[in-house]
């Protein structure tokens, strides 16, 4: 029991004394997660309005497919982009592995099925009518998509928003293509893998708080964000 | 809608200051960077991360350091993904060389295996040697007496290779007659901090390298004692080698030859030796150069001989 309760008083000394080594492994978190999110997003809402749009054959397996990969396992992203980006993959000569960026990689690959998989279950909410009304309207597919993806921003919103969080939370395929390398690679999820394994508990709950308080100040800024959107609207 | 546009943009140029601000911080000299795969019971004992420190400050390198079992960190070295290789499982690095992946093998310290278990020690092998020790283990554990449980790192680690030689020359046949042989015997397939943990709460027996237990006993009182620390299979070895030129070209040989020869030098030798004493009150790692003879058996290499820089 004392073990806990030192550890968490250790754990709140090094957050406020901002301890630098912690602080640059939160701001690194951030950094790829953040990036991963908004690249997987950028990819993800298009192909997710494409899929809803236009109706093709195999489209409920393709749609079953993408939920399915919701599940996919961090530690096969993280293989899969080992063994592209290693130095004897296809993808060698361009010295990836062991970088931010392979890990930036890696975690859009792992959330955007997410991202496409909400993005038509959002846009499958919408009425009927109004796909064809949209349809009608818009000469060009692009615009009425646009049109379309605009009345479900909300519902979007949060699915990046926990793409986001299943890409900050993930160990498993930064572990393996950023090699957890001090001051180049060490996120607060591999950062935490390794202080336990090192008898470094109080840090790891110091890094522990970190990674949820992140996840809460997130949420509650989505939360405020369409609260806030939702009375402009009915003023 | 005009809002979103808005915050997004804000973001965007909050995020391209940060970035830029980044790029142009004042920075003389670029440090290189020398990638190095390393074993976790070398990395969490920290001796890495306080060689990485003070090697940047004074040598302007950054050790770009990666640790996993040996078995996956000598994987990554054979598809070239860094340019050293800090391990201490002699038969691996011997494949490893004969293959012709490593070159400038060089010895920079040592250590001692120990078995630890439970204080009571209550399978009696407390002053046996390490054969006898887990001969006894296994007898006990195969007529399923109560609380005997060895927990084995499984994960082909250099421990577990030194664990394999043990059963070896204890008379067994380590995947016939051990793996798998039970419940006693309990493998975690994980790093040694996580395996000490395991073995610390299903109060079992385990071998450890001293450097990992210690730490590990400091932080986290560790519920194991030392049992047996006493035999020549107990030897643990680490070395250093750099991934051969003539398999990957583009490797970073020129840091990885200084950096050896740093390794083996006065200077790195007494920073290996100091570290921990603060801490532990002893030594974690015997610096090799201490011995009158590196290249006798049972250290079988060199620890003296500067290593010129490789070529294709």
């Amino acid at each position: 029991m004392g073990e806990i309760t030192d550890g968490f008083l250790e754990a709140i000394t090094l957050i406020i004394t901002l301890n630098p080594e912690i602080m640059e492994i939160a701001g690194r978190s951030l950094y790829v997660s953040s990036l991963a999110t908004i690249a997987a997003a950028l990819i993800a809402i298009p192909i997710g309005a494409v899929i809803y749009y236009y109706d093709f054959r195999g489209k409920r397996t393709v749609i079953n497919i993408v939920q399915t990969l919701y599940a996919l396992p961090t530690v096969i992203v993280g293989l899969l982009v080992y063994l592209l980006v290693s130095n004897s993959g296809p993808l060698g000569s361009l010295k990836l592995l062991y970088t931010t960026n392979a890990m930036i990689i890696a975690q859009v690959i792992l959330v955007s099925p997410l991202i496409v998989g909400l993005v038509i279950a959002a846009l499958s909410g919408l009425d009927k009518e109004m796909k064809y009304t949209t349809m009608a309207l818009n000469a060009r597919a692009y615009r009425a998509m646009l049109t379309l993806v605009r009345e479900t921003k909300f519902a979007i919103l949060s699915a990046v928003v926990l793409a986001f969080g299943r890409a900050i939370a993930e160990v498993g395929a930064v572990m393996m293509v950023g090699g957890n390398i001090r001051h180049f690679t060490r996120t607060l999820t591999t950062a935490i893998t390794l202080n336990t394994s090192m008898g470094e508990f109080s840090t790891s709950i110091a890094l522990g708080i970190i990674l949820l308080t992140i996840a809460l100040v997130v949420n509650f800024g989505v939360n405020f964000f369409q609260h806030y959107n939702g009375r402009m609207k009915d003023d | 809608m005009k809002k979103v546009l808005r915050v997004f943009g804000v973001f965007l140029i909050l995020l391209a200051v940060i970035c830029a601000a980044g790029c142009v911080s004042p920075q003389q000299q670029e440090p290189t960077q020398l990638k190095i795969a390393t074993t976790t019971s070398l990395y969490d004992t920290g001796l890495l991360d306080a060689v990485q420190d003070y090697y940047l400050e004074n040598y302007n390198v950054d050790l770009l350091i990666t640790s996993q079992g040996t078995g996956k960190a000598i994987a990554s070295a054979k598809n070239g993904d860094v340019d050293v290789l800090l391990v201490h499982s002699p038969s691996q690095e011997a494949a490893f060389i004969d293959e012709g992946y490593g070159v400038n093998h060089r010895g920079i310290a040592y250590n001692y295996f120990i078995i630890v278990g439970p204080a009571d020690d209550p399978a009696g092998i407390a002053g046996m040697t390490p054969e006898e020790g887990v001969a006894k283990l296994k007898e006990l554990g195969d007529a399923g007496t109560e609380g005997i449980i060895f927990v084995s790192r499984g994960d082909n680690s250099g421990t577990h290779s030194a664990e394999k030689n043990i059963w070896k020359s204890a008379g067994f046949n380590y995947t016939a007659q051990i793996t798998g042989s039970g419940p006693w015997y309990k493998e975690t397939g994980a790093g040694m901090g996580d395996s000490l943990t395991t073995s610390g709460q299903l109060g079992a027996y385990i071998l450890t390298d001293e450097a990992t237990y210690l730490t590990y006993k400091k932080n986290n009182n560790l519920p194991l004692e030392v049992i047996i620390d006493e035999g020549a299979s107990l030897l643990n070895r680490y070395s250093i080698m750099t991934i051969s030129p003539a398999k990957y070209p583009d490797t970073n040989v020129k840091d990885a030859t200084d950096f050896t020869n740093w390794l083996i030098s006065e200077e790195g030798q007494n920073f290996i030796g100091a570290y921990g004493v603060e801490v532990y009150g002893k030594p974690l790692f015997t610096p090799m150069s201490t011995l009158k003879d590196s290249t006798l058996p049972p250290f079988n290499i060199d620890c003296k001989t500067p290593v010129v820089m490789p070529t294709a």
